[in-house]
């Protein structure tokens, strides 16, 4: 392969981090009446602690069903999940989830305040403290003046901003999000992307971000994960050295972006193509954690 | 428009026709000599005099007293058998077309067979209206739990909000809109039931004495009762209504927003 | 158990955005419907021969059937089935009528709507029953007595359902035909009736059933004959496993009327864009 960046990309440089999840293995295969779809066929990755990783694969690759598994909703076929040590058997609680649906996660019947509060009744938190941790919440992702009202009441872009919030107030150790900004229109998209970078910078939380919009797993990203089509296999773990601080305007212009970009769409025109039994014959996976 | 302006209008709007309509029947039976249609003016002091009276502690109170007990339990047995329905699939597709077949019976066929059991007292008329009013509550109870949405049931689990809270914060509130659909459905079967489970045998009640004045040609009497009822009717939907417009305020709002009407 | 019987409002249908397509289920296996209805026939028949439940009060499934076995072969129960059947059948039709026209009327009307809304918020939750008395003073035993019962309680179940159907005409849709100066045979005819329809056929579904409440109930309380009158009868004449047989009887009148009811729903409404996913279910 003669692309430029296949070869050379490394892990950000002299961060060795600790590995925080670790999936190993994970096989998952769909039992219907009568019809089986085997959606992942073998997932064996790491994240370290802090990172900010996107996974991006084409439709129906079976992104979503590899969230749920780690998130402990689904259980895996074969292969394991491992937090911290920890094999996950069911929702573990220092992990947090966004859908892609916020219209169908938020719920309709509380008042913005009540859903970033419930999981932390949930979790017996002493009164002040929830209303503490439920304002700096509002306040991070701009919606501290909308706390009574109720989410349909709210914009897309604002729901799915509230169902950030409650995952920030929950204070997880990682957070998942899957494709959450899929049906929000373009700026409001841009402005989402930025608060996520803000707040794993502030936080220092481990990010999954499940997307299939190449530019933003690239923008958004510390490191890609490209998928195959279903059965899905993972067809390159790259790293993305662009700097840190990042902006719509200026990152994306940079021609290390173009690069980047360039390269993670041809893998995805490849996987499209190429399915999971079939061999990887692509670059070999560069900066893998292990 | 000012808002007093704007709320006498409505004021107006609401009871134009039926003073029309009250006036009308007033005049038009003012010097009826119809046998079963006496005046208005008749009705109404009869009215008084029959219902003001221990009648209101010895008929209506305990034909009300059983409607509320027998309506609770409808509703408490409905929903609590529905959520455990909603929730286990196996149970639910085994109990289906019997529940099916129970909610088909017209509930008054069912007061002889249950007053064999129970005999006619204070409790069998009670046990009538629960056994004919669960099944609404308790088949849209089904189906509400059963429709709990996916998404929300995964936000749920995956923020350790399980077993009783899960119950409490997502199911019955998810569910509401059916249930509440299914106790207003309930709560007129209810009705019907108190009157009819009091004409088979009953010393009190409201049913029973209506009854009573219309064996004894007592028409006045009887048309006040019928107007009493009429009124507890009004009353209780009324009731209903604010409770449900409290309690559903979201879903109308949620609805309201999906179709677009912000 | 796919539909809850709600004003069309109300029903789930609404929560579009909330109901998961993945999830939707499919029809019930009825494998375990039989199992289940055979198992429940099974208890009926062993519990009163255990003894755990009085005889006399609770005959086996067997005496049961056997009672109605007996009484298919008398006249007097074909004529009761045809009295219940016509009480239901034609005071249906008449709330229908009744329902349908008036309901249209008043619903495409904005000031007749508006001026009648607080007496039909006021007469409908008037219970039926309340007009039991007055039935039988005024026609004694005919059938017009059940009829007036009948027809009371199904004509606001219809009524209330037009109204709905109407109010939910799209406004822009009004604005357009308006625009375009439709008539109002045309409006009624491309934009309103359309839009109601389904809201029509929900509320023939409960009316058909409230019609046959109303319709045993008739019979039951001495108002006109019927299968109600029958149950009546065989009660006061101790004829325990008779009463339960009619009372199955009605039950499966009651299932007949239900499936029919849904089936002609879901067939009007096939065609229908806003055919709602929760009835079809
Ligand atoms: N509950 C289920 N039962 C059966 N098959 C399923 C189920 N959920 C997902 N699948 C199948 O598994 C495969 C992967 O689905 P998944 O939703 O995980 O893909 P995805 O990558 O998230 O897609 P998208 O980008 O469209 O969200 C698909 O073929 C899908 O049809
Ligand atoms: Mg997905």
């Amino acid at each position: 392969m003669s692309d430029p960046v296949a070869a050379p990309s490394t892990r950000q440089p002299g961060q060795p981090r600790t590995a925080l999840l670790d999936v190993d293995r994970v096989q998952k295969t769909y039992t219907g009446q009568g019809r089986t779809v085997e959606a992942v066929r073998n997932l064996t990755f790491s994240v370290g602690d802090g990172e900010l990783v996107c996974i991006v694969g084409p439709s129906g690759a079976g992104k979503t069903t590899l969230l749920k598994v780690i998130a402990g909703l689904l259980e895996p076929t074969s292969g394991t999940v491992t937090l911290d040590g920890t094999a996950v058997t069911g929702p573990p609680p220092s992990m947090a989830v966004v859908f892609q649906e916020y219209g169908r996660s938020l719920f309709p019947w509380m008042t913005v305040e009540g859903n970033v509060e419930l999981p932390l009744k949930q979790k017996k938190m002493g009164k002040e403290r929830r209303a503490e941790l439920v304002r700096d919440a509002l306040e991070a992702v701009g919606l501290a003046d909308a706390h009574s009202a109720y989410p349909w009441q709210l914009s897309g872009g604002m729901q799915q901003r509230v169902a950030i919030a409650r995952a920030v107030a929950y204070q997880p150790k990682v957070l998942l999000m899957d494709e959450p900004f899929a049906a929000v229109d373009a700026q409001t998209r841009a402005d989402l992307e930025d608060l996520i970078r803000s707040l794993w910078h502030r936080l220092g939380v481990t990010i999954l971000f499940v997307t299939h919009d190449i530019d933003e797993s690239v923008y958004l990203g510390e490191r890609v994960l490209v998928l195959s089509s279903s059965p899905t296999v993972i067809m390159e773990d790259l790293a993305i050295d662009l700097p840190d601080e990042r902006n719509q305007l200026d990152t994306r212009s940079s021609p290390r972006f173009a690069e980047l970009r360039h390269h993670v769409y041809e893998q995805i025109q490849l996987a499209k193509h190429r399915r999971g039994g079939e061999p990887v014959t692509g670059p070999a996976p560069a900066g893998s954690p292990t | 428009m000012s808002t007093v302006a704007r709320w006498a209008r409505s004021l107006f709007v609401a009871l134009a026709l039926p003073v029309v309509l009250i006036a009308l029947w007033w005049v038009l039976s003012a010097d009826s000599k119809n046998y079963y249609s006496p005046p208005l003016q008749t009705i109404v002091t009869t009215f008084g005099e029959v219902w003001f009276s221990e009648r209101l502690r010895d008929d209506v109170l305990p034909s009300v007293t059983r409607l509320v007990l027998g309506y609770t339990g409808a509703v408490v047995l409905g929903v609590g058998a529905g959520v455990l329905l909603g929730a286990n699939r196996t149970l639910r597709r085994l109990t289906e077309p019997v529940l099916e077949f129970f909610r088909a019976i017209p509930p008054p066929a069912l007061i002889p067979i249950l007053f064999l059991f129970a005999g006619i007292g204070d409790t069998a008329k009670i046990i009538v209206i629960v056994f004919g009013a669960v099944w609404p509550v308790l088949l849209n109870t089904v189906e509400g739990v059963r429709a709990v949405d996916e998404v929300l049931s995964d936000t749920s689990r995956s923020y350790g909000i399980s077993g009783w809270a899960r119950l409490r914060r997502l199911v019955l509130p998810s569910a509401s809109p059916q249930i509440i659909a299914g106790m207003r459905q309930a709560l007129s079967i209810s009705i019907i039931l108190m009157v009819i489970s009091e004409l088979f045998g009953s010393f009190n009640g409201l049913g029973f004495t209506i009854i009573q004045f219309q064996r004894s040609f007592a028409i006045p009497e009887m048309w006040s009762g019928i107007l009493l009822l009429g009124i507890l009717g009004f009353v209780l939907s009324l009731l209903f209504a604010l409770f449900e417009r409290r309690s559903l305020r979201w879903y109308h709002g949620l609805r309201r927003s999906q179709r677009g009407e912000k | 158990m796919t539909t809850t019987d709600v004003p069309a409002l109300d029903t789930p249908d609404a929560r579009a955005g909330l109901v998961p397509a993945r999830r939707r289920f499919a029809p019930p296996s009825s494998a375990l419907g039989l199992v289940g209805l055979a198992g429940f026939a099974v208890l009926i028949e062993v519990l009163p021969r255990t003894g755990l439940v009085p005889r006399d009060y609770f005959p086996p499934l067997s005496a049961m059937v056997t009672a109605m076995v007996d009484e298919v072969q008398t006249q007097g129960f074909w004529d009761a089935l045809t009295e219940t059947l016509m009480g239901w059948g034609i005071g249906l039709g008449i709330a229908l009528v009744a329902g349908i026209s008036l309901g249209l009327l008043l619903g495409s009307v904005e000031v007749l709507r508006r001026y009648t809304a607080s007496t039909i918020e006021f007469l409908r939750p008037v219970p039926s029953v309340a007009l039991i008395p007055l039935a039988v003073l005024l026609f004694g035993f005919q059938l017009q007595s059940t009829l007036l019962l009948v027809v009371y309680a199904a004509f606001w179940q219809v009524l209330i359902q037009v109204l709905y159907g109407v109010q939910d005409v799209d406004p822009v849709a009004r604005e357009t035909a308006r625009s375009y100066q439709l008539g109002p045979v045309a409006r009624l005819r491309y934009l309103i009736w359309p839009t109601a329809l389904p809201y029509v056929m929900t509320g023939v579904r409960l009316a058909a059933a409230v019609a046959l409440i109303l319709a045993v109930t008739a019979g039951l309380v001495g108002v006109g004959r019927g299968l109600g009158a029958e149950i009546a009868v065989a009660q006061s004449s101790g004829a325990v496993p008779l009463v339960y047989g009619l009372v199955i009887t009605t039950g499966l009148i009651g299932v007949v009327i239900n499936l029919l009811a849904r089936a002609l729903e879901r067939r009007t409404l096939s065609w229908h864009s806003s055919m709602r996913a929760d009835i079809g279910g």
